[in-house]
């Protein structure tokens, strides 16, 4: 069986949607706001994108001569490592932010005269 | 070392399987914190794949933006004033929905530069570009308005919803134009355009409606990151996007529920601009009783079941602690003293419970609205600090009220309410309050950490 990617990753899609409704109405109210928290850390997983908008090396004019470049090819590969960056930081900040802020919640949530 | 693109999908899998786990962990408090462990495991381990993927070779970019975000977003976890979360909250969305839109950007220079482009890589790019901006500029001004930076009072203009389908329309023929011809410009006039859409977007929602916003941008923010997966064909991003967007709806389903609203009225806005218009002045007469803080320690100090409801204006006067304070006092002579809450009390979904929990109320003394109820009749003493419409009975009794519908917590069914209140002025949605001319009814005017701390003092004298 051949599938499209595309295919795949809509099934992934809906069935990823019918996870996320079953299991958040499983969340008590009472920790709706670290839910709302903690699935802004969990947000943060654009940063695979990023990575990959910012991870690759420039290709060199050499190398790029060879296939149909545009002419500012390099200039445009650098732009867009720029913007990856900038990205990586982005969703950094909500990673490490919004994990630390969970933590910090839970830490305070304690039973009648227990821990 | 670079992984076969089937095993970086199947551990991709792995830590979409953390994520829910992790989720799933908030359903009780007492597996709340197993399961944050569980999703920073996902986190953690999604990075890591993404790193040994093939193509990616420039480690100290990469490493530089996870340092500097962590260097910033550490110390603002740390520090943040819990009543502050909601901007917080709002400002870290903004941060991915810019993230996504960068991608889209980046990715669209990248194969611009090789001349790689295809039409269904466009059309996920002028997805993401464009939810990823109306989530930024939407949420910087959520944050704004709940910081105070920004009027809460909603943009009213008459032509608001004419302009905003005017935009829609626009964005729509940008993708369109940016789709058949690769070209960069119509790219750049959608993203200028959803930027404004964003504000336009949320402009109109009054201060009332702000838990829902928040909730709402929770939704796009995870919808931006499964378009951004589509694009690159990320199953782990299209996954965990899914998973958020469908959890923001779910929060902006539930604050409208307990408003009574529906998510269109809401959206549309305009909610909260005609406040305090046409509001009868003391329905019929009546004059709410005056009561002093002996008197109220006199009741508590012969009740036996006592609920206490507090709302934002607690928060607001910083009286969590105070309050925390008469609780034990109460609870130490024997007496069972719960807590009840709103849906709304707070200014984002669940925030007071937090509040509570930040000032050690454990979370067992502590109920939901449909929990509480039917407890009221049997109580003796309801205390009501800085909460108003949540205890509105004209919600049930007056069906030309504009909160009539919306649920909630039957104070007025205790034997005796005492309302602490800083003046006779109506709550935020400016709506009068029968409950505070009714027999059984009496206000405790100051302050509500002042009045909490006489209290204290009154009960452990009595």
């Amino acid at each position: 069986m051949e599938l499209t990617t595309l295919t795949v990753l809509i099934m992934v899609f809906v069935l990823a949607c019918v996870i996320g409704y079953f299991v958040v109405w499983g969340v008590t109210p009472a920790l709706h706001t670290p839910l709302m928290a903690v699935t802004n850390a969990i947000s943060g997983i654009v940063i695979v994108a990023a990575v990959l908008v910012a991870g690759p090396a420039v290709v060199d004019d050499a190398v790029c001569n060879a296939i149909a470049c545009n002419p500012h090819a390099a200039t445009l590969q650098s732009v867009a490592k720029i913007l990856g960056f900038v990205a990586v930081a982005l969703c950094a900040i909500n990673i490490f932010g919004g994990f630390a802020i969970t933590r910090r919640m839970l830490s305070m949530f304690r039973q009648k005269g227990g821990k | 070392m670079t992984l076969s693109p089937d095993l970086s999908a199947l551990l991709a899998l792995l830590a979409g399987l953390l994520f829910i786990m992790g989720l799933k962990g908030l359903a009780h408090p007492k597996t709340a914190r197993r399961g944050n462990s569980y999703a920073m495991a996902g986190m953690a381990l999604a990075i890591v794949i993404t790193l040994l993927q093939a193509g990616v070779t420039d480690y100290i970019t990469i490493a530089a933006g996870l340092a500097l975000g962590a260097v910033v977003g550490v110390p603002i976890a740390r520090g943040i004033q819990l009543t502050s979360l909601p901007q917080l909250v709002a400002a870290f969305h903004s941060f991915v929905g810019l993230a996504a839109a960068l991608v889209a950007a980046g990715m669209y220079l990248q194969h611009y530069a090789f001349g790689l482009l295809e039409t269904r890589e466009t059309i996920e790019m002028s997805a993401g570009a464009a939810i990823g901006m109306v989530t930024f500029s939407g949420s910087i001004l959520a944050a704004l308005k709940l910081q105070g930076w920004v009027s809460g009072r909603p943009w009213t203009w008459g032509g608001r919803h004419v302009l905003n389908l005017l935009l829609l329309l626009a964005i729509v023929a940008c993708a369109v134009a940016f789709v058949t011809t690769f070209s960069p410009w119509p790219f750049v006039a959608l993203i200028v355009l959803a930027t404004i859409f964003g504000y336009t977007l949320v402009a109109p929602i009054g201060g009332a409606d702000m838990p829902v916003i928040v909730s709402m941008l929770n939704s796009y923010s995870g919808w931006a990151a499964a378009a951004t997966g589509f694009m690159l064909e990320q199953p782990l991003l299209v996954l965990t996007g899914a998973i958020i967007g469908m959890s923001g709806a779910i929060l902006s389903y539930i604050m409208c529920a307990a408003m009574n609203r529906s998510f269109i009225s809401v959206i549309m806005g305009g909610f909260g601009a005609e406040v305090a218009a046409d509001v009868p002045a003391a329905a019929d007469g009546k004059v709410a009783k005056q009561a002093g803080v002996e008197d109220a320690a006199f009741m508590l100090d012969t009740a036996e079941r006592i609920i206490i409801v507090p709302g934002y204006g607690m928060a607001v006067a910083q009286a969590q602690h105070a309050v925390k304070e008469l609780f034990n006092t109460l609870t130490e002579q024997g007496k069972e003293v719960s807590f009840a809450i709103h849906p709304v009390a707070g200014r984002m979904p669940g925030h007071m419970n937090v509040l509570l929990a930040e000032a050690d109320i454990p979370y067992d003394a502590v109920h939901e609205l449909e929990e509480i109820n039917p407890e009221f009749a049997r109580s003796d003493v309801v205390l009501i600090f800085g909460a108003n419409d949540v205890v509105n009975p004209a919600a049930q009794t007056t069906p030309g009220s504009p909160i009539y519908g919306m649920p909630v917590l039957e104070a007025w069914k205790a034997k005796q309410v005492y309302v602490v209140k800083r003046s006779h002025r109506p709550g935020y949605a400016g709506v009068d309050n029968p409950l505070f001319t009714m027999d059984n009814a009496a206000l405790l005017l100051g302050d509500a950490k002042d009045v909490a701390e006489k209290l204290t003092q009154a009960v452990k004298e009595g």
